[in-house]
């Protein structure tokens, strides 16, 4: 084995301890803050997994979107209920979702294994196979250029999709958080 | 091994000593500083007066939508980036689709205003 | 093109590994240094345009003061409330810390980019940056650090477990999230005219004034930018975290001693840091602005590049000592109905401004200007008309629903 790669393997390696450490804390802490560190821990490692494939422009999103936004969500609903370390966490609001939840993890570890045995063979993949790697290509944006053609050319609709659903969010968020009487809403509309 | 790893090590290495100086300035004044702890000290400061109820407290709903917001046009703005380095390549077709995009989003965004949603009370 | 820095190619050797160290340890120092001198600048700054006299013991010119201030917090008592979250309370002014100082790492601190230089230099024999990593997507680095930033003040006024601590916190975070919107969205438009995501790359397109992408994107950016940084940063007039009269001192209350002393580090760093990019984003970076005589191409990067980044520097003083502070309201309504409208606006409109005309030379650039200018002229009239409008019809319809008792 070779320096370089070692260092692959270690960095593989520690970005994998990373994401399973961090997934084991999300579920077994019993602080939802600390759950939620933990969570971002896992995407961290993730986007170091990224990196180590070179897919640099994926990497900088996944911190972005999942670090920077969707857990800073998590934290704002946990701030919103104001919980607190009393709460007690043996009473059940939904009786059945324990043996739901255990069905389910043993169907997930079955199809993540099926997924692994199927794609052995297609897992080896020769050089110059895949997509254009930056070191490939020889230049410096070649990743994002890659992306870029994939997404704005072959995948256009999916992309125009994409805002139908985030439009479809913030709908959502207006029908979520608010209840509106007929006669109130009509003077919000003059809102600046 | 590629050498995109090794520049993204040299920024590891940069962290860790951004860590390590924090730790050593930490463990510096641990050396030096006083402990004399006592209950006034360890209740939370409120102005001077004795703190009422628990610190967590709840926050309010605002928030939350706001938040709810940001993730999506966080979600828009990393769409845009790598179109907007690329731009030359899609023509008028690219832009149409771009047109398309941030019209849909900037409707979000009015749709939110227009039912007080940005509005703080 | 631009291909990455080509100290990290070929097999790893003594002497680049060497390289690697020393800019690791310069830059760190550069910016501890600089972060040291921003305290004690704004004090004596601020000093001065309030006709005080400011720091004037320590040192000349009372330079040294922010290293005494550091020395004092030493031998502070470093207190831990009884009703606190341990871990986090220990763990929050790392997270704040450790961000901050990993921006440093994609700016380019000088180089050669005049004339069409790649911005490198050659130290030792071998050729290299000055800058510690040139990543692929090194602006969204900084997009991705300064979201991180954001946990530090989230869980260093949870993990207090006091209210005031929590509620600047969550004030401070649903802020910073919501400039950062607006701040990513102006991003877009540099992109647009530097076509690449990579820090150096970025500088290398800013070749002369008005390739300057201040100018090029039409100055809206540059200030929606500048206002979303000075929010982002939560300095005044976008200090609502910190507002004494109402959070007594906001997500930092509980925090003493050394732990206190890395949170007020990583603000000021922060400060730097973010001149820094607006440098490097919008003014080119260690581009110059014309030759100076003597010092060699290298070295006069770095002078430019310290001599715009004194202007930011100044600028925020200058921001804090003028302007008064503005309700949360008005903050958000800042942010969300004016920055990422402008923002998503402009981008559209550069991007046709693009496509029609692609030749990207030095009079599109200036048409680029005079559109931006009539364009930003008639849309402030038409935005400050539809102000007028709604408060009108606000007013007007509030008065029947206060009378029938309805609470909006």
């Amino acid at each position: 084995m070779s320096d370089a790669t070692f260092l692959e393997f270690v960095v593989f390696f520690s970005a994998a301890v990373m994401i399973l450490g961090g997934a084991v804390g999300v579920i077994t802490m019993k602080n939802p803050v600390h759950a939620a560190l933990g969570l971002v821990l896992t995407l961290f490692g993730v986007a170091v997994q990224f990196v180590a494939m070179q897919a640099h422009f994926l990497a900088a999103v996944q911190v972005i979107v999942y670090a920077g936004a969707i857990v800073v969500l998590f934290l704002f609903v946990i701030m919103l209920l104001g919980v607190d370390e009393s709460m007690d966490l043996s009473i059940e609001p939904i009786p059945i979702q324990r043996p739901l939840a255990a069905v389910m993890a043993v169907g997930l570890v079955g199809l993540v294994g099926a997924a692994i045995v199927r794609a052995r063979d297609a897992l080896i993949i020769a050089p110059g196979d895949g997509i254009a790697t930056a070191a490939d290509a020889g230049t410096h944006d070649a990743n994002i250029k890659q992306l870029a053609t994939n997404l704005y050319g072959d995948h256009v609709f999916a992309f125009q999709l994409t805002s139908v659903l985030l439009i479809v969010a913030v709908a959502g968020t207006v029908l979520l958080t608010r209840k509106w009487p007929k006669d109130v809403a009509d003077t919000e509309s003059s809102d600046a | 091994m590629s050498v995109y790893l090794r520049e993204y090590l040299t920024v590891v290495w940069f962290g860790v000593a951004a860590l390590a100086i924090g730790g050593l300035l930490l463990g510096l004044a641990a050396l030096v500083r006083p402990s004399k702890p006592s209950y006034d000290k360890g209740i939370a400061y409120e102005s001077g007066v004795d703190p009422v109820g628990i610190g967590w407290s709840q926050s309010q709903i605002r928030y939350y939508v706001f938040a709810l917001l940001f993730v999506i046009f966080d979600v828009e703005a990393v769409f845009l980036f790598p179109w907007a380095a690329n731009v030359e390549r899609y023509g008028t077709f690219g832009l149409v689709v771009m047109l398309v995009f941030i019209v849909l989003l900037l409707d979000g965004l009015v749709y939110a205003w227009k039912r007080g949603l940005l509005r703080w009370v | 093109m631009l291909a990455l820095d080509p100290i990290l190619e070929g097999p790893l050797l003594w002497t680049p590994l060497f390289i690697i160290i020393g800019k690791v340890l310069f830059i760190f120092v550069v910016g501890l240094v600089a972060t040291m001198f921003m305290v004690w600048y704004e004090r004596k700054v601020v000093s001065g345009m309030q006709n005080r006299i400011g720091p004037n013991k320590a040192g000349p010119f009372g330079m040294l003061q922010t290293l005494a201030d550091g020395i004092k917090s030493f031998f502070k008592e470093d207190l831990l409330p009884t009703r606190a979250d341990r871990i986090v309370f220990r763990l929050a002014p790392f997270l704040a810390f450790v961000p901050a100082f990993l921006l440093w790492a994609v700016i380019p601190l000088g180089g050669d980019f005049s004339n069409g230089n790649d911005g490198t230099v050659t130290w030792f024999g071998h050729v290299t940056r000055v800058q510690l990593a040139d990543p692929p997507v090194g602006i969204l680095w900084v997009l991705a650090m300064s979201s991180i930033g954001v946990y530090g003040i989230m869980l260093a006024g949870w993990s207090s477990g006091s209210k005031y601590p929590l509620l600047g916190s969550v004030r401070a975070s649903a802020q910073m999230i919501s400039y950062e919107a607006a701040l990513g969205l102006s991003l877009a438009a540099v992109l647009l005219s530097s076509g690449t995501l990579s820090t150096a790359g970025i500088v290398a397109g800013q070749n002369s004034l008005v390739d300057w992408n201040v100018i090029s994107t039409g100055i809206v950016p540059f200030v929606i930018f500048l206002i979303a940084v000075t929010a982002e940063l939560n300095r005044p007039p976008f200090d609502l975290v910190e507002a004494e009269q109402e959070l007594v001192g906001g997500f930092n209350t509980e925090y003493s001693g050394i732990r206190f002393a890395l949170f007020f580090l990583s603000e000021f760093m922060n400060v730097v840091t973010m001149s820094a990019i607006m440098v490097t984003l919008f003014l080119g970076g260690p581009q110059p602005l014309f030759d100076i005589p003597v010092i060699p191409g290298a070295l006069e990067g770095t002078i430019w590049f310290l001599v715009k980044l004194f202007a930011f520097l100044y600028l925020f003083v200058w921001l804090r000592a003028t302007l008064p502070r503005l309700r949360y309201d008005q903050l958000m309504d800042l942010g969300w109905k004016v920055l990422i409208p402008i923002s998503l606006g402009w981008f559209l409109l550069l991007a046709a401004l693009r496509e029609f005309s692609p030749d990207g030379d030095a009079a599109e650039s200036l048409r680029v200007v005079v559109i931006s200018f009539v364009v930003a002229v008639i849309a402030t009239g038409l935005f400050a008309a539809a102000l007028k409008v709604s408060a009108r019809n606000r007013a007007a319809a509030n008065q029947p629903a206060d009378n029938t008792g309805v609470t909006v």
